[in-house]
């Protein structure tokens, strides 16, 4: 703290003499732009956020259709499940209410889950509210959500081999042995807690929790997410009845698709805040031109 | 201009709604919209047959896996006289008419159809709402029937005409009908059911005769069937698209 101080008031002196500050050649001293997002990055990068927010309306708006989760082969109302969203009605004012159920605790989720409000304040029923699905029927959600979950596989098909062909992966995306000791990555831990920006150097890579969570949600979720759509399909379990024992059943599957994606919504909302939380001009721009303007070691 | 009261701007709002609405249903309408998504359907088609090339059946289950009900889904009893009367009657008087593009057309009663080789399996049900329900159901195999009509080279689509009518329409035009293409319809497990659970197929699931065609979801498995029609093309049946719901917008190919 006591540094940056220092020498803030440092290129404040400069700045008064006329002259602009001036670095050693050794460390990285001066606010430095490199390219840091090749085009393929980039393109897949926003082609994959499109098609993913394609998927998650369409996908809770099929959701809607059935709001109970269950274990197993079989699950329709009537088979206990531990995760169901219903709207009921208030035996007194005669009101809807929106009550969500999770292993057999009720919650009132008026407002939100079950019964959500219009533009006018008038109460509307279903699962998730109207604004976070997409408008239309099953016919339409189906149609948006296949379509989208196949340009998901070729997105993805074009990002995997760029990152096996060039060295992305390795390069970028692998933590190296030192970045992965307890003691690397508890300090990476508290630097995320501070909601420190990476400086200097260590700008110039993703720091090892990065790497760790883009590892985790390319190699682990969206595949997880790929092959439990999949096994939801009469037509793709005949050719692959695997995929039942793998996921322990078609109700099992589709319940692992929605926790899946939950934990998928949450990388999201981590993404961007850490988006804002370290420049979102800067980012923004990196993620568009592929410029990325690395900051000073111990400056502003 | 005059007044807004608080009712009649809910007024207004309620019918800007109610425009918004069936604003929606014209969006899943269009034409052009529709096309561009139906790629989704088309790349699903080819590569599930791809991978469905050796037609391998789907998972059979054992009598301890089934689940303990089977909710009926559609239609659970026909509206109108006639099928009141078979059901009244016990389908003693039903008929299933096997004609189109067929060298012998067929007229079966039920006994008629049971006398002929059956096939029992115990399989998922899968509803494109989510749900899925296990199962038991026999009947004759399809390809059987299509093979006694001696179905012609031409023919390409079999067509499942019903008893249950969705829509009151004046030419007729309102009634379900499903339809498949011969990789489904000679599917080892594609059956004219009239057996469910071990006993007669109840009239909530589509008695006396159902279809049960595995790989696809629960609106392509029609019920109270009445005739079975072979087509070179499905352009000329009611809305042209290949079944009731196709014709409102859902897919033909329903293996996902």
């Amino acid at each position: 703290m006591a540094l940056n101080e220092q020498s803030a008031l440092a290129d404040e002196v400069d700045a008064s003499r006329g002259i602009a500050p001036q670095a050693p050649p050794t460390a990285v001293r001066k606010r430095e732009v490199m390219y840091r997002h090749s085009v393929a990055v980039r393109l897949t990068h926003w082609i994959n956020a499109l098609i993913l927010v394609l998927l998650l309306i369409s996908g809770l708006r099929l959701f809607n259709y059935h709001p109970a989760l269950y274990w197993g082969d079989y699950g329709y109302s009537g088979v206990p499940s531990f995760f169901s969203i219903a709207a009921l009605e208030d035996i007194e004012t005669d009101e809807p209410v929106g009550v969500t159920t999770i292993m057999g605790h009720n919650f009132i989720t008026t407002g939100v889950l079950g019964v959500s409000y219009d533009a006018m304040g008038e109460p509307v029923t279903g699962a998730f509210p109207r604004w976070l699905t997409l408008p239309g029927g099953l016919a339409l959600a189906r149609d948006v959500h296949f379509a989208a979950a196949w340009l998901l596989v070729f997105n993805g098909f074009v990002y995997l081999l760029f990152g096996l062909f060039t060295g992305h992966f390795r390069r970028a995306l692998v933590p190296t042995g030192a970045e992965l000791r307890p003691r690397h990555l508890l300090a990476d831990v508290w630097n995320h807690m501070r909601l420190r920006r990476s400086r200097g150097e260590a700008a110039r890579r993703y720091n090892v929790l990065q790497k760790l969570a883009y590892l985790i949600v390319v190699f682990v979720l969206l595949p997880v997410m790929v092959l439990t759509g999949l096994t939801m399909s009469p037509a793709v379990t005949a050719a692959m009845p695997f995929l039942f024992d793998l996921f322990g059943g078609r109700q099992s599957a589709r319940t692992i698709h929605f926790l899946v994606v939950d934990l998928l919504v949450l990388f999201v909302l981590v993404h961007i805040i850490q988006v804002v939380v370290t420049g979102v001009f800067n980012n923004m721009r990196s993620m568009i031109t592929g410029r990325y303007a690395i900051l000073p070691e111990d400056g502003k | 201009m005059s007044l807004i009261t608080r009712r009649s701007l809910i007024a207004t709002g309620s019918a800007a709604a109610a425009t918004l609405v069936s604003g929606c249903d014209q969006i899943s309408n269009v034409q052009s919209l529709r096309r561009i998504l139906s790629f989704g359907q088309l790349m699903s088609l080819y590569a599930q047959r791809l991978l469905l090339a050796g037609q391998p059946l789907v998972r059979e289950y054992k009598e301890a896996d089934m689940s303990p009900d089977f909710p009926p889904n559609g239609t659970e009893r026909p509206n109108g006289m006639a099928y009141f009367q078979h059901m009244m009657s016990n389908f003693a008087n039903f008929r299933l008419t096997v004609d189109g593009m067929v060298k012998k057309p067929l007229s079966l009663t039920v006994d008629e159809i049971k006398a002929m080789p059956s096939r029992t399996q115990i399989t998922m049900h899968n509803c494109d709402e989510g749900w899925s329900a296990i199962g038991q159901w026999t009947g004759v195999p399809l390809a059987h029937l299509l093979q006694t009509a001696e179905l012609m080279p031409e023919a390409r689509y079999i067509v499942f005409h019903c008893m249950d009518e969705m829509v009151r329409t004046p030419d007729n035009s309102g009634f379900y009908y499903e339809s498949i293409d011969l990789f489904d319809a000679l599917h080892a497990q594609t059956i004219l059911a009239y057996g469910m659970n071990g006993k007669a197929l109840p009239v909530a699931h589509g008695a006396p005769l159902r279809l049960r065609v595995e790989r696809h979801v629960g609106y392509k498995h029609a019920k109270y069937v009445n005739r079975i029609e072979a087509v070179d093309r499905l352009t000329h049946i009611a809305g042209g698209m290949g079944g009731f719901w196709e014709d409102r917008g859902y897919q033909w190919y329903a293996g996902l």
